[in-house]
């Protein structure tokens, strides 16, 4: 790069616009992508968006902080979108209002399987428990389980990172696995998704159908406030 | 569209200010999709003093619309994780492992739990 190619640069990656659009078009890349290939798992557009970027960053040694400057902007919607939720819930609230009780079972079974079994697996493993603390709350959305790991002394910046991760699993291996096992249910579906593998769960529920996400948009929210009780309870049962 | 994109932000605000103001262990938009599902429930009665655009779909397709790219908010905060996988990378295997397993054991058991209480309730699929 000569002098002048430099300063632009220099300009453009400290502004909030450049990685703001990088941001959407990595995503409107990966998502048509998603609808080329018929929504298939593999072609998970949070996943292929966010290697792009990574990429990018990692060959103009952007660091993350400047990153974010830019991508704070579409981060910021999560909150407006979650509120959101509520128009498919009031939409279908008569099918939700009559799964009222299956939910609420599948919610307790749901949650209490996926703290309890990842945190059985992991020690089984070998990983030590200041880790098994970050990890335990990694099937509720990122702000309230980095808030949760916080308060049980994990590490908020490790269980973020495995909220992600279980995210990504989640919506990968969530067709697949309800299709080869024969549930239909799209209620049944969708809300064990949201259980589990939280808003990244929900968004691949609302690319496969409307009541699969409104029922997994309820299971993420429920699980939202039910993990942060589960936690300090199986926490000290499973350690040690 | 303004106006219904001004109305999901005062739920989110009006939730936080829940969450914050009774110190709740709720996020606030949560409280806010809850204030916004009140607000759907109610807005039949009060038709006559709320703005149009709460009853005339615009509400909805705002919504719907931002759903629809749900996953493009959750890309940034997992750009972060790219930054962060040295963290991962000591136990990274069993990690990966636990996560899988639990997250396919978890739906599993939840989807099971569904259904044997809505067939219990004489429920046919």
């Amino acid at each position: 790069m000569n002098q002048s190619d430099f300063a632009l640069w220099v300009y453009l990656s400290r502004t909030p616009l450049l990685w703001l659009t990088v941001t959407i078009f990595a995503y409107v890349l990966a998502d048509r992508v998603s609808a080329r290939l018929h929504r298939n798992p593999l072609a998970n557009p949070v996943l292929h968006a966010v290697w792009m970027i990574g990429l990018v960053l990692a060959l103009t040694g952007t660091p993350y902080r400047a990153y974010f400057e830019g991508a704070q902007f579409v981060h910021f919607m999560l909150g407006p979108a979650t509120v959101a939720l509520a128009v498919p819930l009031y939409g279908h609230r008569r099918t939700v209002m009559r799964a009222i009780v299956p939910m609420a079972g599948a919610l307790v079974v749901g949650a209490v399987v996926a703290l309890v079994s990842a945190l059985v697996i992991a020690k089984a493993l070998g990983v030590p428990d200041d880790v098994l603390i970050s990890l335990a709350p990694k099937s509720v959305t990122g702000g309230v389980a980095m808030g949760v790991a916080e308060r049980a002394g994990g590490d908020p910046s490790l269980a973020g990172v495995l909220v992600m991760i279980t995210g990504v699993i989640g919506s990968i291996i969530v067709t697949p696995l309800m299709n080869t096992t024969g549930v239909k249910d799209m209620r049944a579906r969708g809300f064990a998704v949201g259980v589990a593998a939280h808003g990244i769960g929900t968004a691949r529920a609302f690319q496969v159908d409307m009541v699969a996400g409104t029922f997994a948009g309820i299971g993420m929210g429920l699980n939202a406030m039910l993990t942060p009780i589960l936690v300090p309870v199986f926490l000290p049962m499973l350690l040690g | 569209m303004i106006l219904s994109l001004g109305l999901l932000l005062l739920c989110q605000l009006s939730g936080e200010a829940v969450a914050r103001g009774l110190a709740l262990p709720l996020p606030g938009p949560v409280i806010g999709m809850a204030l916004l599902l009140a607000l759907l429930l109610a807005r039949e009665k009060f038709a006559a003093v709320l703005p149009r655009e709460v009853g005339d779909g615009t509400l909805e397709k705002t919504s719907n619309g931002l759903l629809s790219h749900l996953s493009l908010m959750f890309i940034p905060a997992g750009v972060g994780v790219v930054q962060r996988l040295v963290l991962f990378i000591s136990h990274g295997v069993a990690l990966f492992l636990a996560l899988l397993l639990s997250t396919a054991l978890a739906m599993l058991a939840s989807v099971a739990a569904f259904r044997f209480i809505a067939r219990l309730m004489g429920e046919r699929e």
